[in-house]
């Protein structure tokens, strides 16, 4: 299959990306330029200096809410995009009515805390909806340590399950944007499996 | 019995156990976790009600903050 098909068979789909820092940045631009159809970003954050040591925002964009810088950065990328953005807090009551519609789901928080309760909300109030987690990110180095695990059809994991960010263990670039990248490439396996 | 946990094959002694008692039969009790018995996702608020019989396929993953 060649690059324009796959192009237009992504284009019939919608992907809601739950965060828009270190993983959900990059994981929403590695998709915007594989012509994914629509993005649903939601994150309540604005963009700070301390976040260009990993997330997809430039200087200028410092202050700007993370949704909205992002969906920019995607408009010079691929305009074909539609991306729908949320500037709110995600939580157990406003999940659902948010990611409806959407055909995958991408887990892209930083704190654990907040990775299960998406976990649990989808997996209770959204059945059949496949998510993709990224957990275990931290430092640098252990490539081999990053692993892809398809828990079942609706549960996809992606990160070293392992290593916890700390003052001496920061997110590094490369680190989370390989675990960004596996998670845009598991979205792709499950998309193009729907051919 | 014999489960199945993360694709291994595991043998625990007696006809069932709760999820509480087989995390900490393997010392599992200090991170966070998603655990599915059979496709089914456990909240921890049921980890001492919830039973894992012979047969069953129990998934758990691990949490980690960073992103």
């Amino acid at each position: 299959m060649k690059f324009p098909e796959i192009q237009s068979h992504l284009s019939r789909y919608i992907v809601g990306i739950a965060g828009a820092g270190g993983l959900g940045s990059n994981c929403a631009v590695a998709l915007a330029r594989t012509g994914i159809g629509s993005l649903v970003l939601c994150d309540h954050d604005v963009v700070e200096k301390s976040n260009l040591n990993r997330q997809y925002y430039f200087i200028s964009q410092i202050g700007m809410a993370k949704t909205e810088a992002l969906r920019n950065n995607i408009a010079q990328i691929n305009p074909k995009v539609v991306v729908v953005t949320y500037n709110i807090t995600l939580d157990r009551s406003n999940i659902p009515e948010i990611f409806s519609g959407c055909d995958v789901i991408v887990e892209a928080f930083d704190k654990k805390e907040m990775k299960e309760m998406l976990i649990e909300t989808v997996q209770e109030e959204m059945p059949g909806v496949p998510l993709v987690v990224g957990s275990g990110l931290a430092g640098w180095g252990r490539s081999e340590a990053l692993r892809y695990r398809k828990i079942d059809e609706t549960l996809y994991l992606c990160g070293d399950e392992s290593t916890e960010v700390s003052e001496e263990m920061p997110p590094m670039a490369p680190r989370v944007i390989m675990v960004a990248g596996m998670q845009a490439n598991t979205v792709l396996e499950i998309l193009m499996g729907k051919l | 019995m014999k489960i199945i946990l993360n694709n291994r094959e595991e043998e625990f002694t007696g006809e069932s156990l709760s999820v509480m008692e087989m995390l900490e039969m393997k010392k599992f009790t200090f991170r966070m976790r998603i655990i599915k018995i059979n496709g089914e996702l456990i909240p921890k608020e049921m980890y001492d009600s919830a039973m894992i019989h012979e047969g069953d396929d129990v998934q758990m993953l691990y949490l980690m903050s960073g992103g």
